[in-house]
């Protein structure tokens, strides 16, 4: 098989996977197509390279960073004869969203568009189906917290979680749930009224003010949303923000580069 | 890529010769992050984009110049336009570098 077609075959099964690439220097155009746990497949044009280029990959993919980087003929560092572009590809990050109403069927769209695997899980049986949510990756007929407990140690930081079901039955077992994960968001739709509700069950059942605080609730960036399409909007605007750490105000109002390195 | 993977796959099958564009590296202020990647198949196609628009044109010019010639890969490097009429560059400030090569790997 030649590089194209695996690098294609792991894109489509979602596996991490990475491309190291010669773009100026001796060999220009040479490849090396790294996965984790298996042989490189390819080669740079020089086998000292290519192990050092392997293991500086693994570490790349690790932390889903794509750029160039300088080496010497045969892989030596701070020299810089040759240029190698490592482009990371990490599985798409997942968002797990609670609750299957009106206002999940609208998130599913936008967190596809933003490149999310989704799953939207529900216990009851007829709101949970994939007919109502044709783009969801997976449709999920459980509790909450017992998907969470199947799935909650492979949760990472770029992973979200989405509570829109505001009923207290199901809310508070999911969020306890979710805050034993490492997801980088967890946010639960309600009116502030719910939320007060829901912050005082979740203290009885152990959350610290910490746990509370992790929990965007109520859940969205206030641009004013009221259909389903806007809250999905507004949600996805609110997860952007806490990855990157912006204040989500205009950009007329704040100084400073709009692009910023991101982590 | 990712995003034009489909593209990518189609234009092999149906036996296109493709050249592909990919940001390897960006300097100050940049629309894209490195990664980002545009296609162009020998009939002048285009999948993906590696600017905010400011560049693609080029980008397909330098491409199709690319398979006409059966280069080498080669990095392509944009700054900073000014005023200056016609002139292609980012209007943002930065400066990319771009990887062009023919897909043939």
């Amino acid at each position: 098989m030649n590089l194209f077609d695996r690098l294609a075959e792991e894109l489509r099964a979602e596996r991490p996977v990475a491309l190291a690439t010669v773009v100026s220097g001796p060999g220009v155009g040479g490849k090396l197509l790294v996965r984790p746990g298996v042989d490189p497949e390819g080669s740079l044009g020089d086998e000292d390279l290519d192990r050092v280029v392997a293991r500086d990959t693994i570490a790349e993919l690790d932390a889903g960073r794509s750029g160039a980087r300088h080496y010497g003929p045969h892989g030596e560092a701070r020299q810089d004869e040759i240029t190698v572009f490592i482009e990371s590809f990490a599985p798409p990050p997942r968002m797990l969203i609670f609750g299957a109403v009106d206002f999940t069927a609208s998130l599913v769209r936008v967190a596809k568009v933003l490149g999310y695997r989704v799953t939207v899980c529900d216990a009851r049986e007829v709101f949970a189906t994939k007919l109502r949510f044709p783009f969801a990756d997976e449709v999920v007929v459980d509790w909450p917290h017992r998907l969470l407990e199947r799935v909650g140690d492979t949760l990472s930081q770029r992973d979200a979680v989405c509570v829109l079901t505001h009923d207290h039955k199901f809310d508070v077992p999911a969020l306890t749930a979710a805050l034993a994960t490492k997801a980088g968001y967890i946010g639960a739709m309600g009116s502030r009224r719910t939320t007060d509700e829901r912050n005082k069950r979740l203290e009885e059942a152990g959350v610290d003010a910490a746990g509370l605080a992790r929990i965007q609730a109520p859940i969205g960036l206030d641009i004013g949303a009221r259909t389903p399409e806007e809250t999905a909007v507004s949600i996805c605007a609110e997860i952007i923000a806490s990855h990157t750490g912006h204040r989500a105000r205009p950009l007329r109002e704040v100084d400073g580069p709009i692009h910023a390195p991101r982590a | 890529m990712r995003e034009i993977l489909n593209d990518l796959e189609r234009w092999r099958k149906q036996g296109k010769r493709v050249a592909l564009a990919r940001v390897v590296d960006v300097e100050g202020s940049g629309p894209r992050l490195p990664g980002a990647a545009m296609a162009v198949n020998e009939a002048g196609e285009v999948a993906g984009s590696v600017s905010g628009g400011c560049v693609e044109g080029a980008v397909v010019t330098e491409a199709l110049g690319l398979l006409e010639a059966h280069g080498e890969g080669r990095v392509v490097t944009f700054g900073y336009s000014d005023d200056d009429a016609f002139a292609v560059g980012l209007t943002c400030g930065g400066t990319i570098h771009l990887f062009v090569e023919e897909l043939n790997w």
